[in-house]
């Protein structure tokens, strides 16, 4: 067990469930994807891919550059919407609602899901306001309410002590690490049920980003988490379970102990041993 | 070989310093050329005497500019006015929602508008806005009204900047990065929410860099204004009255002036206070900028 240093208890049942690594049942899952194909430009770059992402567990996305994972991560969020050269095929399924499905209200999905980008995204507002911006837009009003959510996130992701002084200096003066777990705690405020990382802790440094991981280890009991990383030291110390893409296809998916101890395709061997990456 | 390339590097800084320097040169040496030739008039009147009245009598020698300086002011405010939100609301609608196929046609059309010369702009305003004004808009709001007025003027030249501002609040909102708006629209924010709270924000300095370049423009602006305001040296009542700016009093007298001393320094000190009234303005919208930026920290 070098790598899954928290393996929920339903990993293991998983694992002698079923052999077969794509296939999840055993696990409680509130996202899935099933059949997702992307085109941009008539290029393929998402091939069928079926995948479900258990509950309450930290799920990372390896593969090397290019391989689709950040797409794959966007298309939770319907962020491809924007974007007229995109096209999506397939479902993606959060809580029994596909979410490509007619009439579903975008902003509704997106409000399940908090995400974290590449470099800290704080608006152009206070770090008050930056954490109270989900909730206010979700009518929330009364200034103590607002302050009781700002005050929680805040302390959930560590950063009370340190700015609690400061609410309402601009956001953009913190460093950027702290500006990373600001972010964090601007998605938690609307109550989400998954935390999508997109490399989430590139841009940091090695303090920021072990005080990331370390919230990412809490914050499972609560959350699912879906993490798209590039470094696989990363994936090793915190991932419950991986998914490794290649060419835009899901080459293996399984508990982290499976994957990194026992992949079962000669890809995913080639790329933990470094042969690509 | 090092040497020329070293020698070329410095060659290159220097003449690039002094073009710099002569630039800024410039606009002291206009100031200095029109206050050296206003300064007959400034000897024989107090300056209340000529900003603070509005009799215009030049043969008599009565130098009142407060109608000049008024009618520049009404007729830019009212362009301002009606162009900003019109703008903003185009140019947020073709950097946010527009599809790229449509922001490939209206560009272009866009950058064309904002090139017509302001005289085809004149003609077009005295054949239709002036009219409409005199028959349908004044007669609810007046007794008479030959439509060549303050609003003529301020409809016209409105009409002139919309596209300068589209042009540039269209690049500034492009400039925002993509980042902001998804973390905004993963909040659950809607795209209308995005540019209220973050967009706008985000870009408030230069929306307001934009708006003093617009309204720079709009002050300057001689020959659409001046086809359809009027001309007329009474000051202005209403709206439906004809005005007279500055760049208009400039451009209609001065082949004339000759003839009197006092004439050509009065209308030489019209420019000046043009050419001050745009400094001091660009130098107070310089401060709020500075402002707002130290507030926001953008």
């Amino acid at each position: 067990m070098i790598g899954a240093k928290h393996p929920p208890k339903n990993a293991m049942e998983y694992l002698m469930d079923s052999k077969e690594t794509e296939k999840s049942n055993a696990v409680k899952t509130n996202l899935s994807v099933k059949d997702l194909n992307v085109y941009i430009q008539d290029k393929h770059i998402l091939k069928n891919i079926t995948l479900a992402i258990p509950e309450k567990s930290i799920t990372c996305i390896i593969g090397p550059s290019g391989c689709g994972k950040t797409t794959l991560l966007r298309s939770f969020n319907r962020l491809h919407d924007d974007a007229a050269d995109v096209r999506v095929t397939g479902n993606v399924v959060i809580d029994g609602e596909d979410i490509y499905g007619k009439g579903v209200e975008v902003t509704h999905i997106r409000k399940k899901m908090g995400l974290l980008a590449q470099r800290p995204t704080v608006l152009p507002m206070s770090i008050f306001e930056n954490v109270a911006y989900g909730p206010r837009i979700y009518g929330v009003k009364k200034r103590r309410q607002l302050y009781e959510i700002v005050k929680n996130q805040l302390v959930s992701v560590g950063l009370w002590n340190e700015v609690n002084d400061r609410l309402k200096t601009p956001a953009i003066r913190l460093s950027i690490g702290q500006q990373q777990r600001l972010c964090l705690a601007r998605g938690l405020a609307v109550e989400p049920e998954i935390i999508l990382g997109d490399e989430a802790t590139s841009a940091l440094d090695p303090i920021s980003t072990a005080k990331i991981e370390e919230l990412f280890l809490q914050l499972k009991e609560k959350y699912g988490i879906v993490l798209v990383t590039h470094t696989l030291r990363q994936a090793k110390r915190i991932a419950d379970y991986i998914a490794f893409m290649y060419l835009g296809e899901l080459i293996e998916f399984g508990t982290a102990d499976a994957i990194l101890n026992h992949p079962q395709k000669q890809l995913t061997k080639d790329y933990l041993s470094g042969s690509f990456s | 070989m090092l040497k020329i390339r070293l020698l070329k590097d410095k060659i290159a800084r220097r003449y690039m310093l002094g073009i710099t320097v002569f630039c800024l040169l410039l606009l002291f040496i206009i100031g200095a050329g029109l206050l050296a030739k206003s300064i007959p008039v400034l000897q024989e009147k107090t300056l209340w005497e000529l900003i603070g009245t509005s009799s215009w009598k030049p043969f008599k020698g009565e130098f009142g500019f407060l109608t000049f300086i008024l009618s520049t002011i009404y007729v830019t405010a009212i362009a301002i006015l009606i162009a900003l939100p019109l703008s903003l609301l185009a140019s947020i609608y073709l950097s946010e929602y527009a599809s790229d196929r449509i922001k490939r046609f209206f560009s272009p059309v866009i950058d064309l508008l904002a090139g017509i010369p302001p005289v085809i702009y004149g003609v077009w305003g005295t054949l239709t806005i002036v009219p409409l004004i005199a028959d349908k808009i004044a007669p609810l709001f007046v007794d008479f009204s030959t439509g060549y007025s303050m609003l003529a003027g301020g409809l016209v030249l409105a009409i002139m900047i919309v596209p300068i501002i589209i042009s540039v609040l269209t690049e500034i909102f492009n400039a925002i990065p993509k980042d902001i708006r998804e973390a905004s629209w993963s909040l659950g924010a809607t795209k209308w929410e995005t540019v209220k709270k973050v967009v706008l924000r985000r870009s408030l300095p230069g929306i307001i860099a934009a708006t003093v370049l617009a309204v720079s423009r709009a002050f300057g602006e001689t020959m659409a204004v001046l086809m359809v305001c009027g001309n007329f040296t009474d000051l202005p009542k209403s709206i439906f009255d004809a005005c007279y700016p500055l760049p208009a009093l400039i451009a209609n007298n001065y082949g004339e002036m000759m003839s009197l001393p006092s004439y050509e320094s009065a209308l030489m000190f019209s420019a000046l206070l043009l050419f001050v009234i745009i400094v001091l303005f660009n130098a107070g919208s310089r401060l709020i900028l500075d402002q707002i930026n130290l507030k926001y920290h953008l």
